[in-house]
């Protein structure tokens, strides 16, 4: 297939073929985008959170008199055992998707060396358990683990990523981290995973520190429910009848009550929505760009039927008139992708400077040609089957 | 003439059933999806408060001291500053804010309580910001001052504890404590909660809380104070660490905002001035130690916040960029359109028509594609907003297409499909007329 009369037909028409150049330029640029974005906002929701989801459950109680939290915590643990199918209930401070204190810390008492917002969770003994949490080193928190050693350092569990960070080239276990006005912590074991409460796309979605407490030094009343999953939502619906008899002086607070599955979906409902948008224009924006490029090819056909008559009557096959406007199509694909790859950038860095994304991959812009030429192969078939369609005859027809 | 154009219009539209019906719908649905998130983002984004929003400010100042000093203004003020500033009624109205939660329910009802957003304020709040009465009217100065037990509730917690009755007068119960119902909101929405943003700056885009509805309990802040413990309140950042806090009178934290209404350039001047003053006097009381201050107006303040959901506002310029699309596309198929009728058109050139009337000719048509647009991208704009509204987002409710956004959706859509009439008219008023006459 030769494309010099191919490039000589479209320099003929240079103003349609510049508007289809730059429709396909500017599809291309949304394309990429729009995709890179929502595969982002795919690995959000995909997000492992290190704990067993699907039996877990949060209870949160509010509007109390704070001097009677070690009672209302009584009562309220009371009610939620008494619910059958769930088989423990444990006090904590703060969960993924729901809420978690953030605090810096560092590996020396005056951060000097970098400090490190983390999340800070909370739970009684079992909590850790409970949450399914897995241990790569240290063990399960015992009775002992509650109170403070003799320097007054807390015992805490910090997940891998941020022992990665806090010490790259050592065992994190035994090392001791400072946070907040100079306390001390010890780190006694390291989780594999545990996401911080508000996740987000970046390299610190991990960077968690869970502490075990005594009952009595829990400053919260949020209860976690493990049940079997398929006996979670019965027991959920208990709750509210348990905590109405047992604590009326307290209220439910239910953007923080549910399963956890739930919560998460919650959490990341924007993400999905977001997604899902891009996704319907990206599909739209195809649909509207392979119907200009069969408007356009299908008005050259009609305007060229006398030419392709005379190259048909001097023997050009339908397979040479059906490779014509496929290579066309081809180039001009072709040559929106040049603009469009500049244009995909600028709008990249748009979005980097105003939503926290990171560069644009290659990746896409590959990605966004060979969708892109697909479509135009696809788009164009349709009216080059009609090109080659037309008999020698009407060479012979003025 | 208009008419005869209008006439050839629909005939020739009609010719190409195929070719008509995929340029209007390609038109509507650029329409559809960018006036949707457009609408979207013209509720999130507008005025809350339209006509007096103008003349509301959020003084700012910077009370923070080592060791965690801030080197600019904070969002919010201690209870001292916010008092001390409040209390010198400078502007002409002033009001104090602050937000909790709260158990609500009933003397003696035995149903379970209800939790409910508080807003602890002052007497002014309500004439400041034009809030709306049902029944009886905000608490008085003097109440204030005698840390009366008096509340005011909004429309809906009015419905659900008395079933809309007027309840002024009537008792009510917050965590244990009772207080007497002094007035019944209408139902008021204020969007976004405008005098409550200043945690949009810290959410990073994941704004659509602040868009919740009004808070449903209004209670004199001094009578709050009495009735929750220290920290009970969300307080925005406290500048000593570690510091037992006992009282929110003297926490080293920042957790009231103020609002004062000014009119007119002087008045906003002297109020800067005032509050110059204020820091400087402070500075030299060893109390503050930067003497930053900042005087935003009501929409300035919103701004600043970055109030509008990250996702909205990227959800709109992508919708703009498929519009642009679909323009584009638009432009191909009507140049298309016109010049397979060159001969047509070269006709009625040889036959006396100048370029100028086969230029209106062709104009007229992509108008009337964009007029046929306007009104299917109009039905799919319903249909997206109505999306919207399903979906489990604070502002869901909000999202309704206003006359102004309607006429837009039109206005849109004809000048849009005239815009990109306008190069392939020129280009079929520019057909060589033997040419095409030879060809026929």
């Amino acid at each position: 297939m030769q494309i010099r009369p191919v490039f000589s037909a479209l320099r003929h028409h240079r103003f349609t073929t510049a508007m289809i150049v730059l429709e396909i330029a500017l599809a291309c640029a949304v394309l990429c985008n729009a995709c890179f974005v929502v595969v982002g906002q795919l690995r959000m929701l995909r997000i492992q959170s290190g704990i067993d989801e699907s039996s877990l459950a949060v209870v949160t109680l509010g509007n109390f008199d704070r001097d009677r939290l070690a009672d209302i915590n009584a009562r309220a643990l009371e009610g939620l055992r008494g619910i059958d199918g769930v088989t423990t209930v444990n006090v904590v401070e703060g969960l993924p998707f729901v809420d978690a204190g953030g605090a810096s810390v560092s590996v020396d008492p005056e951060g000097q060396r970098g400090r490190y917002a983390a999340d800070f969770y909370f739970g009684d003994r079992d909590a850790l358990r409970t949450l399914g949490v897995n241990l790569l080193e240290g063990q399960m928190p015992h009775d002992e683990d509650l109170s403070a050693t003799a320097d007054d350092t807390q015992r805490v569990y910090i997940t891998q990523s941020l022992a990665r960070e806090l010490w790259p080239h050592d065992d994190a276990l035994g090392k001791s981290m400072w946070c907040c006005n100079g306390a001390r912590f010890r780190v006694v074991g390291v989780m594999r995973q545990l996401i911080r409460a508000m996740p987000r796309d970046d390299g610190a979605s991990n960077w968690s520190v869970f502490t075990a407490k005594r009952l009595g030094e829990m400053s919260s009343a949020q209860f976690l429910l493990r049940a079997e999953p398929d006996r979670l939502d019965a027991a959920l619906r208990q709750v509210r009848m348990a905590m109405a008899r047992q604590v009326p002086d307290a209220t439910l607070d239910d953007s923080a009550t549910g399963k956890v599955g739930d919560l998460r979906d919650r959490y990341f409902h924007s993400n999905r929505a977001t997604a899902n948008m891009l996704a319907g224009t990206m599909l739209a924006l195809l649909g509207v760009t392979a119907l200009g490029i069969v408007g356009l090819t299908g008005y050259w056909v009609q305007q060229r039927r006398k030419q392709i008559g005379v190259r048909r009557a001097l023997g050009a096959t339908r397979a040479d008139i059906l490779h014509y406007f496929q290579t066309e199509n081809f180039l001009i694909v072709a040559l929106g992708m040049v603009p469009g790859g500049l244009l995909a950038y600028l709008f990249n860095m748009a979005l980097m400077k105003h939503y926290e994304l990171p560069r644009l991959p290659v990746f896409y812009l590959l990605i966004a040609a060979v969708v892109l030429w697909l479509l135009g192969q696809l788009a164009v078939l349709g009216p080059a089957m009609r090109a080659a369609a037309v008999p020698p005859v009407v060479a012979t027809r003025s | 003439m208009f008419v005869h154009y209008f006439d050839l219009a629909l005939r020739s539209l009609r010719r190409n059933k195929v070719l008509t019906a995929l340029m209007v719908l390609a038109i509507a649905v650029g329409i559809g999806a960018s006036m949707t998130m457009l609408t979207v983002m013209h509720v999130l984004s507008g005025d809350p408060l339209p006509g007096r929003s103008g003349q509301l400010y959020h003084p700012q100042v910077n009370p923070t001291l080592p060791p965690r000093f801030q080197s600019g203004p904070i969002s919010a003020m201690d209870y001292r500053s916010a008092t001390d500033l409040w209390g010198a009624h400078r502007a002409e109205r002033q009001a104090l804010i602050a937000n909790g939660s709260v158990r609500v329910n009933l003397p003696e009802s035995g149903q379970p309580p209800l939790a409910r957003q508080l807003l602890l304020t002052t007497s002014e709040f309500f004439p400041m910001f034009d809030v709306p009465f049902r029944y009886g009217g905000g608490w008085s100065a003097s109440d204030e001052t005698s840390h009366a037990r008096v509340a005011v509730i909004s429309a809906e917690l009015n419905q659900r504890l008395f079933g809309g009755a007027d309840s002024v007068g009537r008792s009510l119960r917050l965590n244990g404590s009772e207080v007497r119902i002094a007035g019944v909101l209408e139902h008021w929405r204020p969007a976004p909660r405008f005098y409550d943003v200043w945690s949009g700056r810290y959410l990073k885009g994941r704004t659509s809380s602040l868009y919740q509805a009004a808070e449903d309990v209004y209670l004199p802040i001094f009578t709050g104070l009495d009735m929750f413990a220290p920290m009970e309140l969300p307080v925005h950042f406290c500048w000593a660490d570690g510091t037992k806090i006992t009282s929110m009178q003297s926490a080293p934290c920042s957790w009231i905002s103020l609002w004062v209404q000014l009119s007119g350039t002087e008045a906003v001047r002297d109020y800067q001035r005032f509050l110059d003053g204020y820091v400087q006097q402070q500075k030299q009381a060893g109390r503050y130690q930067g003497e930053q201050t900042w005087l935003p107006d009501l929409m300035q303040w919103v701004e600043w916040n970055h109030v509008v959901p990250g996702n909205v506002r990227m959800q709109a310029w992508m919708a703009v960029a498929f519009l642009l699309i679909c323009l584009i596309n638009t432009m191909c198929l009507l140049l298309s359109k016109f010049l397979r009728r060159s001969g047509e058109i070269g006709v009625r050139r040889a036959m006396g028509a100048s370029r100028r009337t086969v230029f209106a000719q062709c104009l007229v048509e992509a108008g009337v594609i964009g007029l046929a647009g306007g009104i299917v991208g109009w039905l799919l704009t319903l249909l997206g907003l109505w999306l919207v509204r399903r979906q489990p987002e604070a502002y869901a409710d909000l999202a309704h297409l206003d006359l102004p956004m309607l006429v837009g959706t039109f206005v849109l859509a004809v000048v849009a499909s005239l815009l990109a009439g306008v190069l392939p008219a020129l280009r079929a008023s520019r057909v060589p007329i033997g040419l095409q006459i030879k060809t026929l």
